[in-house]
């Protein structure tokens, strides 16, 4: 059995005006399948993928924010994001999209994907880091 | 007559914002798109430069990119008008000429 590493998905651009974020999603989607300890961290304009009520109706592209709520599917739920950027951004926890999971240790109990973390410990959080990956 | 300044790049990733402010003359109009219009919202980091903004230029926000982007018509910053593509096209023709400020 291969060691499981700490994977880390570093997400710092906005949604849809480049292709950074969908792609981002995707190969965290791919790289699920390999069954390795997996968080992803939304920083600076990052956060902003994970804004609620997106509808790109209007701008004919697809709408990939629903996907987020899989990710609970594929055991990744260690989803971090920056105090700072959100609070440069005039945003709160409450604007973003309502990610849960359910810890099977604790009866199925749901529980909040997305950690509101400050600059200094999401600095702790990669530097336990075995690979990141820069979206 | 006067320039339509047109910016598409998020505030907090490019100075595209700040260099049109400092360039576009009073009463030429500023028109938000794509990541730009994050720009537009209220109580960010850039909002000041907004508002001074909004009392020396007719500022523009396109709604489907703000649709598209979750932010809410109730936080954009007063005075910011939106427009659709229809708007764009009539902000194009209405003024002598188009800066893109990419």
């Amino acid at each position: 059995m291969p060691q499981i590493k700490k994977f880390l998905y570093v997400n710092r651009k906005a949604p849809h005006g480049s292709i950074y974020a969908l792609e981002s999603l995707e190969v965290v989607l791919v790289g699920a399948a390999f069954d390795q300890d997996v968080s992803l961290a939304f920083i600076d304009d990052g956060v902003y993928q994970l804004m609620l009520n997106q509808n790109t109706n209007g701008i004919g592209v697809k709408n990939f924010s629903p996907t987020y709520r899989a990710l609970s599917d594929y055991d990744i739920n260690q989803i971090y994001v920056e105090k700072e950027s959100l609070e440069l951004r005039g945003l709160k926890q409450e604007d973003l999209l309502p990610l849960t999971w359910e810890d099977e240790d604790e009866d199925w109990a749901e529980k909040d994907s997305i950690q509101v973390v400050s600059s200094e410990e999401l600095g702790d959080i990669i530097d336990k880091q075995d690979i990141i990956f820069n979206f | 007559m006067s320039v339509l300044h047109i910016i598409n790049k998020s505030p907090f990733e490019k100075n595209s914002l700040d260099t049109c402010l400092r360039l576009a003359k009073k009463g030429s109009a500023i028109l938000l798109i794509e990541d730009a219009i994050y720009a537009a919202q209220k109580n960010t980091a850039v909002a000041d430069k907004i508002i001074a903004a909004v009392a020396r230029h007719s500022v523009f926000a396109l709604a489907p990119d703000l649709d598209a982007r979750g932010i809410d018509e109730s936080t954009v910053v007063d005075g910011i008008s939106l427009v659709d593509y229809e708007g764009f096209v009539r902000l194009a023709t209405e003024y002598h000429a188009v800066q893109s400020w990419l």
